[in-house]
């Protein structure tokens, strides 16, 4: 039976919750217990809140035993990424910096989800701050892909992507600064969503870069996403990014895949030399599949794609050298050095190079660089400016077409510490992910096949106009479906069992 | 502190002509900080007002306060500014422990004002043009406590603590062009400029801005270069001159330490400066190796204030009368000259005044109480004027008894006296202390009548024609009356029953 | 400008309140050499006239009412403070200007 819920979708849980046919509680232990069995391995969890988590489910199963009304998803449980703050609950963001560290408050995102039900089982891992591809960043550890745990899981996400392919839970939440969602989903087999920025609140969500920080769902079907994306969305008066205005119908558009009439761009610049011969195969095979669905395909040329990653690494690390600089060891967090003699200069410095990793390190280093008087125009500036013409290019594209489609990332999962010390190259994984968060607007991921030469998961990434989600959802579904129908089964389900 | 030589002030301004720049910050009255909703109210217990925005806690966001941007806009507007249509917060990047984010979200490159000026008058009525540069909204930091070091100093200090709830306050920084071609009258500009400021901040309502609670503070940049020069010289800034009379005494202490200086062949440091109040001095701040580099930039956890021109006319038919045009106006009112106007507008009693006079008063009744029996009072307790227990329609109520007779200005003190002490308004304090002017003429006839019986000797001498000798007998009425009888009116009896006329 | 010295690491790691070891600065001038010569192609759009996103989507005047929201207790305030004392947070010397 416990084998049987773990590998039910979130839709099919919440409604067998509903129908009584399963008690919150039941589901919440299985979960549990799958965590218990497989998390040695994969260590997607940095912290979980077994207790929590089943009073969340004994509330669920009083309200629906006192016949008050239950929200779409009340009773799943969901792994919740450690960048949210939980009341109570410890979050880390991966960093040692915040070891021990105990919010008084919830964010925005982790408010929603209590108040819709969602049984939130704990805290994923992810790469220090959000910095990083492959989650090797964490100061507790790596993540394995439950694909093969010698393989990266993707990151910065990566204990959300492993926690859904590992069957630990059916929702997980990411957020997504240059790919963190999208790219973990891609090579794990699972479903990814950055929403339009300002689409989910970012108020408790710790700061990695802020213009382009953006929490989002992470499932294992279209549909679930879909339903988790409504959940967490809506304006929030405490995010003044936060858009105030209906969320897209991104429900309604994942029960009614089509793909009938669409025009659907391929950019000319998501493809060439660091790509993966795999990796394109199956995505020209998902083009071809969208043509048999009824979309026409236009071929799009953005060439001020090509600096995009350039522009990501001054943007995000220049936010980041300013939005870390609260970890000073004067509040809350590690204090180092501290010895009755050293001045608190002394011991902020001391703490930071205790407390942070290479990664972090180092992108601090670049933004305090990028950003110091001299440097500002050539730099920044110039990156802001290729902010502006990369949305310009798509804009012009979506006059265009409805939606863009390409690889979500250029290879399949790479070895557990093959780029560890080459950022250059561990950059390029968010090669084809970074021009949606520089510009703004929505993309997905989901699973489009298993590259032939290693037997890894491909994703395809699915990228819609600022505000209009739910051609993710609509588009998503639709290929979700004829690749399971040729499939037989859900990708996942070729996964090696733990 | 070390000994600094300095140049006589006229030798000084014989050589050199002095250039400030004022740079002063303002703590709106806001109810809420300027980026979350935690309260302002001054005195709380520590850290009682602070949440996740404004301690700086990992995941916080800022929202703008709209009373906040409203306040700024009505400063640059009342200082002539031009008013910007789109501007961006920027964040200006620095560690110290109290500033919970190490960066300060301020305004950079895009300030919300921009390019005004604010005329001032001089004790002697000229009228000097302070050329305004910018205003710009900005946020407090939290408050420290040295411990272990001498008297709270920073200075060998073991360790600090830190109280968060000033931290995020809405501040407005307001910066003048470099002020040139005041001369030997450059201190006294300067004093000028800032107490026009502070009245032009109240009198528009966004602040109270007392300076002795740090809700107004100011920074002196000044350098000299010699005469007829072109080029300024190389400035100091001499930081948090926090009262009128410092900033003339600090402004005049650099202009002396600059010259003597030059004079002698060195060159002036740029550094930051502190005041001292006790002689009025400044000393050297800590020698900074490096340049400061802010590393500013947009930030992005905010969107742009792009204020619309209705809402920017909107507030310009909202600004008051200008503070130095309106002095003008009710000293000519009032009838009186520029350095008593002075004295009231030292004395906070201006808008006091005016109250009284709107409440019924007439101007010399209200300036006289306000200028005297209150001001003595308020000196004594420490207090400002408006911290008095008393109203303006208190006052008011006092000057009209005195002026239908029902009150003497000796009975109008003790009245004061009892509302000031919290017995009740100037009716209840009559009645309760039993304080009205006998006018009873049967009462007082009887009190006469005992007066004349009493002392046979005086009566006769008046009825003798030594009138001057009545004076005794109206003393002794007013014992008997307990000082409560119209003096002028019991002499008139006395005469009219000892049947001699003046 | 790659060419990036060790003493500009030195500086940044000071601006940056971190105490690099003396290895880091020499592996991360190095890094950060490589990870600059390859971002500074942004230069090649620093003349076109276009003008600088800072924030991706275009919304202005998001502002809150000038309204009292409850605060943190002093404890839940003070509940992560490494040291404390008499309610305020304890903080080592600082070295200011005096
Ligand atoms: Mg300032
Ligand atoms: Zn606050």
């Amino acid at each position: 039976m416990a084998d049987n819920i773990i590998k039910l979708t979130a839709a099919e849980i919440a409604e067998k919750i509903a129908s009584g046919e399963l008690t919150a509680v039941e589901v919440t232990e299985a979960h549990l217990a799958r965590i218990e069995a497989v998390d040695e391995k994969v260590h997607a969890f940095l912290h979980v809140d077994r207790e929590g988590a089943l009073a969340q489910a004994r509330a669920v199963d009083a309200k629906r035993a006192a016949g008050e009304k239950l929200g779409p998803l009340a009773g799943v449980p969901l792994a919740l990424k450690d960048i949210f703050t939980t009341k109570g609950v410890p979050t880390t963001v991966g960093s040692k910096i915040l070891e021990g560290w105990i919010p008084p408050y919830d964010a925005t995102l982790t408010r929603k989800l209590k108040e819709a039900d969602v049984v939130i089982l704990g805290k994923t891992n992810m790469d220090e701050f959000a910095m990083g591809s492959s989650t090797e960043n964490s100061a507790y550890g790596p993540t394995g892909n439950p694909w093969d745990l010698t393989r990266i899981p993707g990151g910065s996400g990566g204990g959300s992507s492993a926690a859904l392919a590992a069957y630990e839970a059916p929702l997980a939440i990411g957020t997504d600064t240059g790919g963190s969602i999208r790219q973990p989903a891609a090579v794990t087999a699972t479903v990814g969503v950055k929403p339009t920025y300002g689409g989910v609140s970012r108020y408790g969500m710790v700061a990695f870069s802020s213009s382009l920080d953006q929490g989002g769902p992470c499932a294992r079907t279209v549909l679930d996403a879909a339903l988790l994306h409504e959940v967490i969305a809506g304006h929030d008066p405490l995010d003044s990014t936060s858009i105030d205005a209906p969320v897209p119908p991104v429900v309604e558009a994942a029960r009614n895949g089509s793909v009938a009439g669409m025009r659907v761009g391929v950019v000319k610049q998501f493809r060439g030399e660091h790509y993966q011969a795999g990796v394109m195969q199956r995505f020209d095979e998902s083009v071809e599949l969208l043509k048999e669905l009824g979309a026409e395909i236009v071929e799009l040329d953005c060439p001020s794609f090509d600096l995009a990653l350039a522009a990501y690494y001054l943007i995000a690390p220049s936010e980041c050298s300013s939005n870390l600089a609260r970890f000073d060891a004067m509040r809350y967090g590690l204090r180092v050095g501290d010895d009755g003699t050293r001045s608190a200069e002394d011991v902020t410095a001391l703490t930071r190079e205790a407390g942070f990793g290479p990664e972090v390190k180092r992108r601090i280093m670049l933004g305090t660089y990028a950003l110091s008087s001299g440097y500002y125009d050539a730099y920044y500036g110039s990156a802001q400016k290729v902010r502006t013409l990369i949305t310009q290019d798509f804009e012009k594209a979506f006059d265009q077409v409805d939606v863009i489609v390409s690889p979500t990332t250029p290879t399949t999962a790479f070895p557990i510490g093959e780029r560890a010390d080459d950022p250059m190259a561990m950059y390029l994984a968010d090669l084809c992910t970074i021009p949606t968060n520089l510009a703004g607007n929505a993309a997905m991921s989901l699973p489009c096949g298993l590259a032939p030469e290693d037997g890894l998961p491909v994703g395809l990434q699915i990228i819609a106009p600022a505000m209009k989600d739910d051609r993710l959802y609509k588009v998503g579904a639709a290929v979700e479906a004829a690749f399971v129908q040729r499939w037989g089964h859900p990708l996942l389900e070729e996964a090696p069992s733990l | 502190m070390s000994f600094t030589e300095l140049l006589s002030y006229d030798a000084a301004l014989a050589q050199y002509d002095p250039v400030m720049g004022l740079e002063v910050h303002v703590e709106l009255g806001t109810k809420t900080k300027m980026f979350c909703g935690c309260s302002t109210e001054l005195g709380a217990e520590p850290n009682s007002q602070t949440c996740p925005t404004c301690l700086g806690l990992p995941g916080s966001l800022p929202v703008v306060n709209a009373v906040g941007v409203e306040s700024a806009i009505k400063i640059g507007l009342a200082l002539n500014c031009e008013i910007a249509e789109w501007c961006r917060f920027a964040r200006k990047n620095y560690f110290y422990p109290d500033m919970p984010k190490n960066f300060q979200t301020s305004q950079y490159d895009e300030p919300i004002a921009f390019n005004g000026y604010l005329d001032v008058q001089l004790e002697d009525g000229e009228v000097f043009r302070v050329e305004i540069e910018r205003a710009h909204m900005e946020e407090d930091t939290g408050k420290s406590t040295h411990v272990g070091g001498a008297t709270g100093r920073i200075h060998g200090a073991s360790h600090s603590l830190l109280d968060y709830n000033r931290a995020g306050i809405p501040l407005i920084e307001i910066v003048t062009k470099p002020i040139v071609g005041a001369g030997e009258r450059a201190p006294e500009v300067a004093k000028a400029y800032v107490a026009e400021l502070r009245e032009l901040i109240k009198a528009l309502g966004v602040s109270e801005a007392r300076m002795e609670m740090g809700q107004m503070r100011c920074d002196v940049n000044l350098s000299l270069m010699p005469k007829g020069a072109e080029k300024f010289g190389t400035r100091s800034e001499t930081k948090n001159v926090n009262s009128l009379r410092s900033v003339e005494r600090a402004a005049r202490y650099e202009i002396q330490r600059h010259a003597a200086v030059l004079q002698s062949g060195g060159t002036i440091v740029q550094e930051t400066r502190h005041f001292h109040e006790d002689d009025g001095s400044t000393t050297s701040g800590r020698v900074k190796e490096e340049a400061e580099d802010y590393r500013y930039f947009p930030e992005p956890d905010l969107v742009p204030v792009a204020p619309s021109r209705e809402w920017v006319e909107e507030l310009r038919a909202t600004l008051p009368e200008l503070p130095r045009v309106r002095r003008n106006r009710l000293r000519e009112e009032w009838g009186i000259g520029e350095f008593d106007m002075q004295s009231i507008l030292n004395a906070g009693a201006v808008d006091l005044i005016v109250a009284t006079i709107e409440a019924g008063a007439d101007s010399a009744a209200a300036r006289k109480w306000w200028m005297g029996e209150l001001a003595r009072n308020a000196n004594e307790q420490g207090k400002g004027l408006d911290e008095l227990a008393i109203t303006p329609a208190d006052v008011a109520r006092v000057a009209a008894l005195v002026a239908e007779g029902s009150l003497n200005d000796k009975l109008a003190r003790q009245v004061l006296e009892g509302v000031l002490a919290g017995e009740g308004s100037p009716d209840e304090v009559v009645e309760k202390r039993g304080l009205k002017v006998v006018s009873d003429e049967g009462a007082l006839g009887a009190a006469v009548d005992e007066a004349i019986a009493g002392n046979a000797a005086i009566a006769d001498k008046i009825r003798g024609g030594k009138v001057a000798a009545v004076g005794a007998l109206v003393g002794a009425v007013m014992k008997t009356t307990r000082g409560q009888a119209d003096a002028a009116r019991v002499k008139e009896l006395i005469l009219e029953k000892l049947g001699v006329s003046e | 400008m790659p060419g990036i010295t060790r003493e500009e690491v030195a500086h940044l790691a000071r601006l940056a309140r971190l105490e690099l070891a003396d290895e880091e600065l020499e592996h991360f001038a190095g890094q950060l050499d490589d990870i600059i010569g390859a971002v500074a192609r942004v230069a090649e759009v620093a003349d076109r006239d276009v003008p600088p996103t800072s924030h991706p989507l275009p919304l202005t005047n998001v502002m809150r009412a000038d309204e009292v929201r409850p605060s943190l207790t002093p404890e839940q305030a003070l509940s992560g403070a490494p040291a404390q004392e008499q309610q305020r947070f304890k903080v080592p010397q600082i070295l200011g200007e005096d």
